[in-house]
């Protein structure tokens, strides 16, 4: 099956209603993480954010994958506000540009689109691995996703080897201490709490997983 | 929560508008949420904005006007605003000199206002950037977010905003921002929390007989908590990690700004001042100009925070100079 998958912005888009269901579903639990370390406010932002960018994807219908990424980015950016915002929408401006003006992706263009993506969060917070941030689920995310397409595997087996790997990842945040945002403020106080922008990068890969390779 | 509001949603928009009716001399883009100067742009001038969260006025929309701030961008209580609002914030005062953003540093802020100057570079605007980061009650390594903007922000925006009126470059602009910024230490304490309004709740929780000691301005962890102690004991726990931070020689010249955090009144904070001076006057260091009263709040806390800015002659004069804001006003 695994040439016969293609990417198209039809299933960009169900991958945006999808992140926007499982966040509203899981808006009060990123809150709450984001209470100890943060200002308590991950969840509702990133609700509000997610319904913006799905009411503008229905406004305007983007034709290609960039028109897609931009779309999104510009509401998340103005939507969610905060740190989440620029950082989400760096994501989709970054995975569209590197998607490019073409209606589908395949396999190796959805996964060299989504390092792309991961790769501008990384720039625009200037954060690495281990500084307890949703780098912390995306890359191991993407990493996973790559040898899993260099291995041989289907879309389908690198979005389900991503989603564990970011599963993984987020678990890896409790212990750690917080070296970038609000939470680096607290120091050793940041350790046994699970980071909300981990959290909600889990989301994102699993809903990936769910809508462009089910 | 007791608080003079009509609903926890409204609360940044209301605002506005009674800034409006309050200031008619002000521009207010309630869309975007923008305070711009009435007579903006001035052609030839270099354009200096300002934003952040709200809840810490009269920063930053009180110092829009004449030899201060251009525009500020206010965001939701102790949230960034948007890089669309920058943006807009920046087309509005580009009178052809180029634009400075002054950022305090937290992270939600320095990205936001990134992506507004990446934005504004791409429509052709020349904008500068310098982060303000001057509390040391926050240990700067590359393991934290690194020091927080706090007081040093409103003297930035004030001799800045000189500089420019008077016809100063970009890039003499901004070179000035980042002195004012080298030169300017801050520490803050808390004697209550706050209540952000949409959390309806303190944001922590102080017994009546502790204090908070660096304290940040959303209501963040300070260095420790310790028990509530005399106006001359806290100012000695301010002022100490200032001057261990930035010694200063004896006979060397500071602006002093003893700031409330919106719950301390100013008999207080005038004792408080009377003690700073005294310790200061231990050190040599000679007061040159000051500046108290609540300019850089975090709602209804109370509490206080000593800024020292080491004065050159140049900053001086720039401090000297009209100002002609809602917040603060001399030789208009």
């Amino acid at each position: 099956m695994a040439d016969a998958t293609a990417v198209t912005v039809e299933d960009l888009v169900a991958w945006v209603h999808r992140f926007s269901e499982v966040i509203a579903e899981h808006a009060d639990e990123l809150t709450q993480l984001d209470s100890p370390i943060g200002d308590a406010d991950h969840g509702t932002n990133m609700r509000r954010g997610c319904r913006a960018a799905v009411e503008a994807l229905e406004a305007t219908g983007p034709e290609d994958v960039t028109g897609f990424g931009r779309a999104i980015a510009m509401k998340l950016i103005s939507a969610v506000g905060g740190t989440s915002g620029p950082l989400y929408g760096s994501f989709f401006l970054a995975f569209g540009t590197a998607g490019g003006a073409t209606h589908t992706l395949d396999d190796a263009g959805t996964v060299a689109a989504l390092r792309a993506a991961v790769d501008a969060v990384a720039a625009r917070g200037k954060a690495e691995p281990g500084d307890k941030t949703m780098l912390d689920a995306l890359i191991p995310a993407v990493e996973a996703m790559e040898a899993s397409l260099e291995a041989g595997g289907s879309l389908r087996d690198a979005m389900a080897a991503g989603t564990t790997a970011a599963e993984e990842g987020m678990h890896a945040t409790t212990p750690m201490i917080a070296r970038k945002g609000r939470a680096s403020y607290l120091g050793e106080r940041s350790i046994g709490h699970q980071d909300p922008g981990a959290t909600s990068s889990w989301l994102l890969v699993r809903s990936a997983a769910e809508t462009l390779a089910a | 929560m007791k608080k003079l509001i009509n609903g926890t949603d409204d609360v940044v928009a209301e605002a506005l508008q009674g800034m409006e009716q309050a200031h008619p001399e002000l521009k207010i883009n309630h869309e975007l949420k923008v305070i711009v100067r009435g007579d903006a742009p001035v052609q030839g001038k270099v354009g200096v904005i300002s934003g952040g969260g709200s809840g810490h006025e009269p920063m930053h929309g009180g110092f829009v006007g004449r030899g201060m701030l251009d525009a500020a961008c206010p965001g939701e209580v102790f949230t960034s605003p948007t890089p669309d609002q920058m943006l807009e914030a920046t087309k509005a005062v580009d009178g052809g000199a180029g634009v400075l953003h002054i950022v305090k540093n937290y992270t939600g802020d320095v990205l936001n206002f990134e992506m507004a100057a990446e934005l504004a570079q791409a429509d052709g605007i020349d904008v500068a950037s310098v982060v303000i980061d001057d509390d040391v009650a926050v240990q700067d390594s590359s393991f934290t977010a690194g020091r927080r903007g706090v007081g040093a922000t409103v003297l930035a925006e004030k001799i800045c905003g000189a500089a420019a009126e008077a016809g100063k470059d970009l890039a003499t602009v901004t070179e000035l921002c980042e002195r004012v910024n080298a030169q300017g230490r801050s520490m803050g304490m808390a004697l209550t929390s706050c209540t952000v309004p949409a959390a309806g709740k303190p944001t922590f929780e102080l017994g009546d007989d502790e204090m908070e000691i660096g304290i940040g301005i959303h209501g963040e962890p300070g260095r420790e908590r310790r028990p509530v102690t005399t106006a001359a004991e806290v100012a000695k726990q301010l002022v100490d990690p200032i001057l261990a931070d930035l010694p200063y020689e004896r006979g060397e010249k500071a602006l002093v700004f003893v700031n409330s955090m919106g719950g301390t009144p100013l008999i207080e904070l005038y004792i408080l001042y009377n003690e700073v001076v005294k310790l200061l006057a231990e050190h040599g260091i000679e007061i040159a100009r000051n500046l108290v009263g609540p300019y850089i709040t975090s709602l209804e806390m109370q509490g206080a925070s000593v800024t020292l800015l080491k004065l050159d002659d140049e900053m001086t004069g720039y401090w000297d100079a009209a100002v002609e804001t809602p917040a603060l006003r001399w030789g208009a």
